[in-house]
């Protein structure tokens, strides 16, 4: 069962924030609280300032579910443990591609965990497109950052919307490293129900964003 | 102006990384092209982040941050760097393939004035570049699996539609098609194709063994 989206600005903030974290504290325009401690904001601190208190607030906050992601995908604890630590570290050492007018600290991290497990799994080799020309925003544009993670979050709670069977097939094409053929062999479904549903179930998600 | 987009099914088997080689390669490289396609690999990639953040934690080891701080102790973040954006025909993606742009890519002759030149990758699917003569044509085929064609430079047509730069054609085992190139500038196109062509003329099929195509 996939439980409601975690909230940043509810998560707790990390221990002694800094004069880092004034220089690039943000004020939610809709609420109009400090939102200096999101996850964006951490990621920020840690690319332009190697701050390892916003390291570790975002790690105990990502690391388990990176490696939760890691064991639905059939990796034993043991292996999923070792490269939750590197996913985590691949963050550390990568935090200044971080773009948060472009895509929430989780969907960064998850393509960097998605990176992880093809090396795991052996899977075949997948380049990436070419990137888009400018760099990330030297300020956190707020405004941005919040409009990105309240598509966000409203993405985690249609998910968690979606009937059983279609949330079920969604997570096994991302979770399970499946192809849609091999979801059609371990499902037993045939091919074309499988693929109306997964397209039925982005449909859903695109209504419930617009 | 891009009319032919790729599908749902394809850019989320690319986002989940399930896809082989071939298809990742031609993905990346009409992703590289297409504003849309970008957007709507980042509405995916997305809800894998939503994916992630649902997913129920699973608690780290004892020491698992003091043992993630000893690996990149002593390494500071790294700064960021201006993504490589070669001038040419080839997207960064491909471009990485074939070890360099259009002059760097070894034809080989198909017969009929077309020539192309397949690219390693894994033997899930095969990948390869094709030069169709403005005016010429690919033997009539039909697939086993899918065949992807993304057009680089000039068009083609075949039964279906016009496919101009950066379209990408998707036909599926159903389809028999005849692509022909427009006149003028011959047309340059990279194909992935998950089981090898069928072609339907005796003669083909005989060459196929050698030509691999």
């Amino acid at each position: 069962m996939l439980q409601v989206l975690a909230k940043p600005h509810t998560v707790a903030s990390p221990p002694g924030t800094g004069s880092v974290a004034d220089r690039i504290g943000v004020r939610n325009p809709l609420t109009g609280t400090d939102d200096s401690h999101t996850h964006a904001a951490w990621m920020l601190r840690v690319a332009r300032d190697a701050d390892q208190k916003a390291f570790a607030a975002l790690f105990s906050h990502f690391a388990p579910r990176i490696k939760a992601f890691l064991m639905k995908s059939g990796a034993p604890a043991a292996q999923a443990e070792d490269c939750a630590q590197d996913v985590m570290a691949t963050v550390w050492r990568k935090a200044a591609m971080f773009d948060p007018s472009r895509a929430t600290a989780a969907t960064w991290i998850f393509t960097i965990a998605r990176n992880r497990r093809i090396d795991l799994l052996r899977r075949d080799a997948r380049p990436e497109p070419e990137d888009l020309p400018w760099g990330p925003e030297p300020d956190l544009d707020a405004e941005a950052a919040l409009a990105l993670q309240q598509d966000t979050d409203r993405l985690g709670a249609a998910l968690a919307a979606l009937p059983q069977t279609q949330r079920e097939l969604i997570e096994k094409a991302y979770f399970g490293d499946l192809s849609h053929g091999e979801i059609a062999r371990t499902t037993g479904l045939p091919l074309g129900t499988i693929k109306s549903r997964i397209r039925l179930a982005l449909d859903k998600l695109r209504q419930s964003m617009s | 102006m891009i009319r032919h987009h790729l599908s749902d099914d394809l850019l989320t088997g690319y986002c989940a990384g399930s896809l082989p080689e071939a298809f990742n390669v031609l993905i990346a490289t009409h992703v590289s092209l297409c504003d849309e396609c970008r957007a709507r690999l980042a509405s995916l990639e997305a809800l894998g982040g939503a994916l992630l953040e649902s997913a129920g934690p699973v608690a780290m080891d004892n020491g698992a941050l003091a043992a993630t701080l000893a690996r990149i102790m002593g390494q500071p973040p790294m700064p960021w760097t201006a993504p490589a954006r070669p001038k040419g025909l080839f997207p960064e993606p491909l471009r990485a393939r074939v070890g360099g742009d259009l002059d760097a890519v070894r034809w080989r002759p198909v017969g009929g004035g077309v020539r192309q030149a397949i690219l390693p990758t894994s033997g899930r699917a095969s990948l390869r570049l094709l030069h169709i003569p403005g005016g010429g044509a690919v033997p009539d085929h039909g697939h086993k699996g899918t065949e992807l064609t993304l057009v680089l430079q000039g068009a083609f047509r075949d039964e279906s539609d016009r496919f101009g730069p950066g379209d990408v054609e998707i036909a599926d085992a159903e389809v028999h098609h005849t692509p022909v190139a427009e006149a003028g500038p011959a047309c340059i196109c990279l194909a992935a194709t998950d089981a090898p062509l069928r072609f339907k003329g005796l003669v083909p099929r005989l060459v196929q063994p050698f030509v691999k195509i």
